[in-house]
């Protein structure tokens, strides 16, 4: 059975909402049925049918030949199988994903993998703002599994997040890892101003010294890590970096000090 | 008893009589080969036999630095008792006092099962409300402050309930000389063989010992059917020309491992031959009414 294929016809003229477009809500339905599905926002309220021509049949597997910034919420509440997008998303891709994988060929809007809880979540381009992070009013951000941003992440990668790895290899924005109540951040190609601001827990691990690291944090030594060597290992094995991020011996930065102070910056010692 | 001769090695006609255990197995890492093994030798010893030790410990096998989990040279360890509790006991004592105290060490499970022990998850507390928690890629490790840097140990490690206690051969030789050249040579053939541990010192045991004593309270006493001083007094097992008896006792995570373990022992003692090893190669059994398993001789030989 060949894999279900979303060809975009043309640029949308609205935004549309992706989420109904995962497995678990397309498992029972007939193709004629999935055609008539609402996507647009707007009064447009274009239809499946009216954006994309569809093909295949194994809703286990979804491909969507061709992306736009318009793409909101793609693989929201993903729970199995794997959601392939050729091209850009918008806002929230995979957006409380509990399990199975996206893969994302272009870049991301901003809140990518917002409050996800498992599965795999990969960004071959850059991200937006937020990535990871919850909603406005939520309490906490991502809470497990793990994404990865081939390329740069915006400001706040990571805000509030709870648990899991967040992996950015291109670099990220400011106050990355704000308000991070316990998980894993590792950032290669640097960090913007003040990583970590209001964590409680948490690892931030970064691979050079941040552009500017906030006066609450506090260094404490470096020392052979064995955790270091376990990071680097995972992030090898699950194919997310090429090399080693940390290396045997790390700089460790307690913080944020502003509250309860528990988390900390970890730093490639040859890089700080 | 006496059973078939092969290069000059008689072997009984017998079989090793072995128990059913309880049995954890962990890698620990250090900085160095030589740090793994001091932490290691340390969390193994005195853990020869569950009568006075409430575990039996021993390295299963050495591992590269490209086989741990943290890339740095390590052994695993495999830990055996009667019971789960007494497990767990053993295992958070051992590694809480002679791992967690070792210079740069680490800890990690070894064994898949969906029954598990608690390992870091209890000695976390160490850390005094300092220790971190973190889960990588479904393996949750903690992390404990200490002088030299941090404890890493994996929260908990696998049990199994299939692992077997107490198989054995005994090496019947000429003289002390012989019986120890054939001992050596089993327990090294032995203790290649993967799963298993050989809990006596240098895997061999000479008090080799019986169910039972004249004196109230002892559950065990020497094997005097096996005693060589003994010969002209009991009920020997032993001929003329026998002067020296030592043994070999393996416990195994698989009754397979224990087999081939054996097999692979018996092997090295017929190679070694009756002059400069053993003339005769037995095993203790208690008439096959106590224990689970049996491993017969004549099914081990090459």
């Amino acid at each position: 059975m060949s894999r279900l294929t979303f060809t975009l016809l043309s640029e949308p003229p609205e935004r549309l909402d992706l989420s109904p477009l995962v497995p678990a809500r397309l498992a029972s339905m007939a193709m004629h049925e999935v055609e008539k599905i609402r996507l647009g926002v707007s009064k447009h309220s274009l239809a499946v049918g009216d954006v994309f021509r569809l093909s295949g049949a194994d809703v286990s597997a979804i491909v969507f030949e061709g992306g736009s910034r318009r793409f909101d919420c793609a693989g929201a509440l993903l729970d199995s199988g794997t959601i392939r997008i050729a091209g850009d998303v918008g806002a929230q891709t995979g957006r409380r994903m509990s399990g199975g994988s996206i893969l994302v060929e272009g870049s991301a809007g901003p809140h990518a993998g917002s409050g996800m809880s498992g599965g795999r979540l990969e960004i071959l381009g850059d991200a937006g703002d937020f990535t990871g992070g919850p909603l406005a009013g939520e309490l906490a951000g991502m809470s497990g599994g793990t994404l990865i941003v081939r390329g740069r992440a915006g400001d706040r990668a990571g805000d509030r997040m709870r648990r899991g790895l967040l992996a950015v290899l291109g670099g990220c924005g400011d106050y990355a890892a704000s308000r991070m109540i316990a998980g894993t951040l590792a950032i290669v190609g640097g960090s913007g101003r003040m990583p970590g601001y209001l964590m409680r827990r948490g690892s931030i691990l970064v691979d050079r010294m941040p552009q500017m690291l906030s006066p609450s944090f506090v260094e404490s030594g470096a020392w052979d890590s064995v955790f270091a060597s376990l990071a680097d290992r995972h992030l090898i094995a699950e194919g997310i970096a090429q090399e080693p991020l940390l290396g045997r011996t790390v700089r460790r930065y307690c913080g944020d000090n502003a509250v309860l102070g528990k988390g900390e910056i970890l730093v490639a010692a040859q890089g700080s | 008893m006496r059973g078939l001769t092969a290069n000059g090695v008689a072997v009984d006609n017998t079989f090793a009589e072995a128990f059913g255990m309880r049995a954890t197995a962990i890698i620990v890492t250090a900085p160095t080969r030589k740090w793994a093994l001091e932490a290691v030798r340390s969390m193994i010893g005195f853990a020869t036999s569950v009568i006075g030790c409430g575990c039996e410990a021993g390295i299963d096998m050495e591992l590269a630095a490209s086989e741990t989990p943290d890339g740095r040279p390590g052994f695993r360890v495999m830990l055996f008792a009667v019971s789960s509790d007494e497990l767990q006991k053993q295992l958070l004592k051992r590694v809480g006092q002679c791992v967690l105290t070792s210079p740069g060490s680490a800890c990690f499970a070894a064994l898949d099962a969906t029954d598990r022990l608690k390992l870091g998850s209890a000695l976390r507390y160490f850390g005094d409300g300092w220790q971190i928690s973190k889960k990588l890629g479904g393996r949750h490790y903690w992390r404990v402050p200490v002088m030299d840097g941090e404890f890493v140990c994996e929260a908990t490690t696998g049990l199994t309930k299939d692992a077997v206690g107490g198989g054995n051969l005994l090496l019947l030789a000429a003289g002390n000389d012989q019986a120890l050249a054939a001992a050596e040579a089993a327990a090294a053939a032995m203790q290649a063989v993967p799963g298993i541990i050989l809990p006596f010192p240098g895997g061999v045991v000479r008090s080799g010992s019986k169910i039972g004593s004249k004196y109230k309270g002892m559950i065990a006493s020497t094997n005097d059917a096996y005693a060589p001083t003994l010969r002209a007094q009991v009920a020997s097992a032993l001929t003329a020309d026998i002067n020296a008896v030592l043994e070999i006792v393996i416990d195994g995570e698989t009754s397979e491992a224990v087999a081939a373990s054996m097999a692979a022992g018996l092997r090295a003692v017929i190679e070694l031959g009756p002059e400069r090893g053993a003339l005769r190669v037995s095993a203790g059994n208690y008439g096959g009414k106590l224990g689970k398993f049996q491993y017969h001789l004549k099914d081990l030989l090459p």
